[in-house]
């Protein structure tokens, strides 16, 4: 017994207090010391919470068309509407839709395209970054030549492309749930040449430096120098590429929606909220337009100044 | 600078001084006669008879013209032509006086021979009006001032056809090699893409697609001079930026209003909205004729059910439409079909108010657990198309249809209709004829050769069709007409549309200007008048 | 060195054959062009004989061919839509956008990377972090709505600026027709230039700021000051300039996602460009404008490329090392 514990011990707890020091030392003490953080930190917590409780949280499903009433369409903000008395506290849209319910659905949506976006985005990018980096000559080339075709095209038509592609071979049942994947696709899709050319051209810098030279000499796997040496050392323009990138995943999907591709505007996300909202800009039905913004805004804003703070923590120069 | 005054959308004293001088150079100075004026979109070309489209016509209407023209109220007013009348011996053949005087931009006189050349051209492919002289057998002029058209059979309503094509000058068109339209598959540009030569009241004096299209007033026109002199028009797609453009004393008259703004709008000092009916239907409708439809998830076709179709009718709230959707600038009716076209009745206007707990009924009477289904819809072809949709999704799933919206821009959307790949659909439909039978034709009658092209519900009723067919050659209108209001009789009992309303136009300008609202939306800015 | 460009322009020619294969498959996804072509009184027998006419009927491959051999001799056809000759619409758009990207973008570089050295060399001052909040801001709303709540306030309420289009413009020669010569086309300019450039321009600042940091920090810059450098020598002679390698890619490469970009701005300020033809295109599914349109985004894409490699090697001399060991 005693002589088999130690190993399970150190087996588990060797990574475990790696990360519990990393959290406990630096970036928790660096969290707590920046106030920036902290409430950019407090303000991305509450909407990604409310958006993951929406269906808990919200009054009214707005995705269920048979709960709508169009005659409660343009209500104001806690006035009761004129015809069914109906009040709501950040009113209804156009279509009678709660706008606080709303925002939280669409919130959902928005925040679930965005992660996978750049989750997909930066995986692609890195990883053909590296090889491109590294290998250098004839990949390198076809890749960097990939990457010029691919951002020859404007994510607008990636998009269309991607759709009409998924048109043709998903069954009209499935459609609508495939929307989102298919609009994931396309943002990261149109995404990934930024982290891939970032990366490449820092490996390409690393690469001829004495430490990585010295460690090839040795006799270290490629992939072990990669992972260790160079990754390292890319991470802080990546990330900030990549923080932007998760509001710029969102906004992109507000972009497509405004030039009619997207998601089913029965089942709006913030960005289509804001689409519609727009066009109520001179008429005067302002909470359409300002409530989904104001919460699209908050959300991009943290995010990003959660990214700025966490980039700084990170790098141990900057300390 | 006087631009600042006239518009009154003026703030305080403090900015207007800091406004004029930044606004002095980005607004082209407005004396009385100048117009600007911007809608959705630009023409295509400025050729006659390339196009059969809307924005195309409206700007043409300005430099060229036809034999008869549209007046506000539907009817048709004389224009090129004096006169015209169907042959006293031959009930094939319709007689147009032509008007003398006429002179064409570049001072060739207007004659019978050019009002032959141009329908000729107009009839010839790849003309965009030949299908609106299909009937067409031959053209000939009798004198210099007399042509006759010659059709395959009687034909009462064939002048109904004329007020979209142009007459332009054969000598100019052979000088320029453009005998025939352009032809989008020669792979050179047609001269009378971009210069034009015709009789109309305006000249044109540079053009840029899609940017800036400048007309001047033709000295020589035979009708009495407008009052404005000089048209500016320029296309601002986005609903947004064109509202703008009119409230911040940009443009002069803005034609394509969101309805969402019309209010605002009104309400603005300096800003006035004129609105009227368009002839322009909206309406759903579904295919009620297959054994099984591909996008639901019953074993049949619910639409081929009279008590499916009548739950639709009775679910369809077409006055929360006009309320909320459309900001009451809307005309909701059972029918299909404008009431200034000639067929339209009292009754089938008239629409049930709706009935839930009936149509619910209905439904589950067929399926206890209801049915689901997709529902087609373009995002950017009619007023708040999508949003109508969005609409009806909603009241539908309240009688236990569970109604899955696809919305798209209308190059995806029409071919749907066209090659019948859709079970459930929105359609707008005009009738430039003013007359039903360019619905039934379209619409009804069963999809063969000219006939049905949109006729997505895979309808057909040879009893029908005979009767369709024989509306073209009917020359006595009252028989005609009787046959017409059977036609629609079956067509409403068999409920082939829900119809959701009749749309409605609104233009805005700047106050002190005068122009009346077309129910074909081609405003002619002769009509301008200033206060 | 010429052996490098000849190869760059070889690979940049397969670079041109592959955007027109791919842009040229996706275009029957797009819609069809017959529905957007023919009124409504059109009969399937004339749709079918028009949609024959143009080719649309006849295999992929062979439409394909068609096109490249067509366009290798600089013609793109007619457009569907506006039936003129493809490469003269396009040419008299280019230098609308080009004027509003290139203005943008080089605002976007200069406050860019001027709010970058500041806010890196102050990182802890409120001027600073203001700095760093607000230019946020500008890209965390969707730049259509930007876009119009600068016309709103600017166009509408101050009357300050025009709302659309590119004021009044002057002929330079017989292709270039500018707006940069007359008063109301640079007041047009301004809200455009601000909607485009916001993005690119915190994107360069933030990526200024990142770097400078790493920068300083660096060995070699904390020598120079121990060699008793003056700060500004430091800071400018070493550290900026030591900043630019992944700059001037990301900045190369934003110029072009500029002008793909200025599709949006395009459209909401009604901006004569090709972006805004390109939109309309794709509603009316223009084939010729569509392909013509694409062929030359990537062409800028790849001569963009090119001089950012170039620079490349210019500004690092340790990658010509790299680039003659690639070579075997």
């Amino acid at each position: 017994m005693a002589e088999t514990d130690p190993t399970i011990d150190t087996s588990q707890i060797k990574p475990r207090s790696r990360l519990y020091r990393m959290w406990d030392s630096d970036i928790a003490y660096s969290f707590r010391t920046s106030p920036v953080a902290m409430l950019a930190g407090l303000v991305s917590v509450i909407i990604i919470a409310a958006a993951v409780l929406a269906p808990w949280l919200a009054p009214y499903n707005p995705y269920d068309p048979g709960q709508l009433n169009l005659m409660d369409g343009f209500t104001p903000p806690m006035e009761p509407n004129q015809f069914t008395g109906n009040v709501y506290w950040l009113g209804a849209d156009n279509q009678g839709r709660d706008v606080f319910s709303t925002i939280l659905y669409g919130a959902r949506i928005s925040l679930f395209v965005g992660f996978m976006a750049v989750l997909f985005a930066m995986t692609l990018g890195i990883t053909l970054g590296l090889i491109a980096g590294w290998r250098g000559g004839w990949l390198d080339s076809l890749l960097m030549r990939v990457a010029d075709v691919q951002l020859s095209f404007p994510s607008i038509l990636i998009a269309l492309l991607i759709f009409g592609v998924a048109r043709g071979f998903i069954p009209p049942a499935y459609r609508e749930t495939m929307a989102i994947w298919v609009l994931i696709v396309a943002i990261g899709l149109s995404d990934w040449v930024q982290y891939a050319r970032v990366v490449r051209g820092a490996t390409m810098v690393e690469k001829s430096k004495e430490y990585v030279q010295a460690a090839r000499v040795i006799g270290s796997h490629p992939v072990k120098i990669l992972v260790r040496h160079i990754l390292p050392n890319v991470m802080g323009p990546v990330l900030v590429i990549a923080t932007i990138g998760l509001a710029l995943a969102i906004i992109a999907e507000a972009t497509l929606s405004f030039l009619g591709v997207g998601v089913p505007p029965t089942q709006p996300s913030l960005g289509t909220l804001i689409r519609i909202g727009q066009g109520f800009l001179f008429s005067g039905e302002w909470w359409i337009l300002l409530f989904p913004s104001v919460t699209l805004l908050a959300l991009a804003l943290s995010v990003n100044l959660l990214g700025d703070w966490l980039r700084d923590a990170l790098n141990p120069r900057l300390r | 600078m006087s631009f600042m005054t006239k518009t009154g959308t003026l703030r305080t004293a403090l900015m207007a001084g800091v406004a004029t001088a930044a606004m002095a150079f980005t607004s082209v100075p407005t004396d009385a006669e100048t117009l600007r004026w911007a809608r959705v979109g630009d023409a295509l070309t400025l050729d006659p008879h390339s196009q059969n489209e809307g924005p195309t016509h409206t700007l043409n209407h300005h430099i060229y013209e036809t034999l008869v023209g549209r007046a506000v109220d539907g009817t048709l007013t004389p224009r090129l032509a004096t006169d015209w009348y169907i042959h006293d011996e031959d009930d094939t053949v319709w007689v147009f006086e032509i008007r003398e005087g006429v002179t064409f931009h570049e001072g060739q006189e207007l004659t019978a021979h050019d009002v032959v050349f141009s329908l000729d051209r107009a009839r010839t492919p790849p003309s965009g009006m030949a299908a609106l002289h299909a009937a067409v057998e031959e053209v000939t002029a009798v004198d210099d001032y007399t042509v006759h058209v010659r059709l395959a059979g009687p034909a009462p309503l064939y002048v109904q056809n004329l007020t979209n094509t142009f007459v332009m000058s054969r000598e100019w068109a052979e000088e320029h090699g453009t005998e025939t339209a352009p032809n989008f598959a020669a792979g050179e540009e047609a001269y009378s893409v971009r210069n034009t030569n015709g009789t109309g009241p305006y000249m044109l004096v540079e053009r840029e697609a899609e940017e800036r299209t400048v007309l001047r007033v033709f000295e020589g026109h035979w009708d009495d001079a407008p009052q404005v002199t000089e048209i500016i028009y320029t296309p601002i797609s986005e609903a947004a930026t064109r509202v703008s453009a009119l409230l911040s004393g940009e443009v002069d008259i803005v034609q394509d209003v969101p309805v969402q703004d019309i209010a605002r709008l009104e309400q603005t000092d300096g800003v006035s909205v004129v609105r009227g009916p368009e002839n322009r239907n909206i309406f759903f409708s579904y295919d009620m004729t297959s054994e099984t439809l591909a996008s639901t998830n019953v074993d049949d076709n619910p639409f081929a059910h009279p008590e499916i179709r009548e739950a639709m009718a009775l679910a369809l709230d077409r006055d929360a439409i006009r309320q909320v959707v459309m900001r009451g600038e809307s005309q909701p009716s059972a029918a299909p079909l404008p009431p200034f076209v000639n067929g339209w009745t009292e009754e089938m206007h008239a629409y049930d108010a709706p009935d839930i707990e009936r149509a619910s009924e209905l439904v589950s009477g067929i399926y206890p657990n209801g049915f689901s289904v997709d529902l087609h819809c373009p995002n950017d072809r009619y007023l708040n198309d999508e949003a109508i949709c969005q609409a009806l999704v909603g009241m539908l799933g309240r009688i236990g249809m569970n109604v899955n919206l696809v919305s798209q821009t209308r190059s995806l959307h029409f071919p749907l209709i066209e090659n019948w790949e859709t079970d459930f659909y929105l359609l707008g439909w005009g009738v430039p004829t003013f007359d039903s039978q360019y619905v039934f034709d379209f619409l009804v009658h069963t999809r063969e050769g000219a006939y049905g092209a949109f006729n997505g519900t895979r309808y057909s009723n040879a009893e029908l069709d005979a009767m369709i067919q024989s509306l073209a050659t009917e020359t006595d209108l009252e028989a005609r007409d009787a046959t017409i209001a059977a036609i629609w009789d079956q067509v409403m009992e068999d409920r082939i549309f829900l119809n959701v309303h009749n749309q409605m136009l609104a233009y805005a300008m700047r106050d002190g200007i005068n122009l009346d609202v077309h129910p074909e939306n081609q405003p002619r800015m002769t009509s301008v008048t200033f206060d | 060195m010429i052996a490098f460009i000849i190869r760059r322009l070889l690979q940049s020619l397969i670079v041109m054959l592959a955007v027109a294969l791919v842009s040229f498959s996706l275009f029957r996804f797009v819609g069809d062009p017959i529905a957007s072509m023919v009124g409504q009184e059109a009969t399937l027998a004339e749709r079918e004989a028009l949609r024959q006419q143009l080719g649309l009927n006849d295999p992929f491959v062979m439409q394909f061919l068609g096109f490249i051999g067509r366009a290798i001799q600089g013609d793109f056809g007619i457009s569907y839509r506006l039936q003129q000759p493809v490469m003269e619409l396009i040419l008299s758009r280019l230098p609308a956008t080009l004027e509003l990207a290139l203005i943008s973008g080089f605002f976007a570089f200069v406050f860019g990377v001027a709010f970058g050295v500041y806010t890196a060399l102050n990182r802890r001052g409120w001027l600073s972090n203001s700095i760093m909040t607000l230019s946020l801001i500008g890209v965390s709303l969707p730049t259509f709505l930007i876009g119009v709540l600068l016309i709103w306030v600017f166009a509408v309420e101050l009357q300050w600026l025009p709302s659309f289009g590119r004021g009044e413009t002057v002929w330079i020669g017989d292709w270039w027709r500018t707006g940069l010569l007359t008063h109301s086309g640079r007041v047009s300019l301004i809200l455009p230039a601000i909607t485009l450039g916001l993005y690119q321009m915190t994107l360069i600042m933030r990526l200024v700021r990142a770097e400078m940091l790493e920068v300083l920090r660096a060995d070699y810059i904390k020598f120079a000051r121990a060699r008793g450098l003056s700060n500004r020598a430091v800071n400018f002679g070493h550290a900026l300039k030591n900043t630019m390698v992944p700059v001037i890619t990301i900045t190369g490469l934003q110029l072009g996602s500029i002008i793909a970009f200025a599709i949006i701005t395009e459209t909401v300020f009604q901006w004569p460009g090709v972006g805004a033809l390109f939109i309309r295109s794709v509603q009316f599914v223009d084939v010729p404008v569509m392909a013509a349109y694409l062929m030359l985004i990537a062409l800028i894409f790849v001569v963009i490329n090119l001089i950012v490699d170039l620079l490349y090697y210019v500004v690092d001399p340790r990658l010509r090392v790299d680039r003659a060991s690639a070579r075997h």
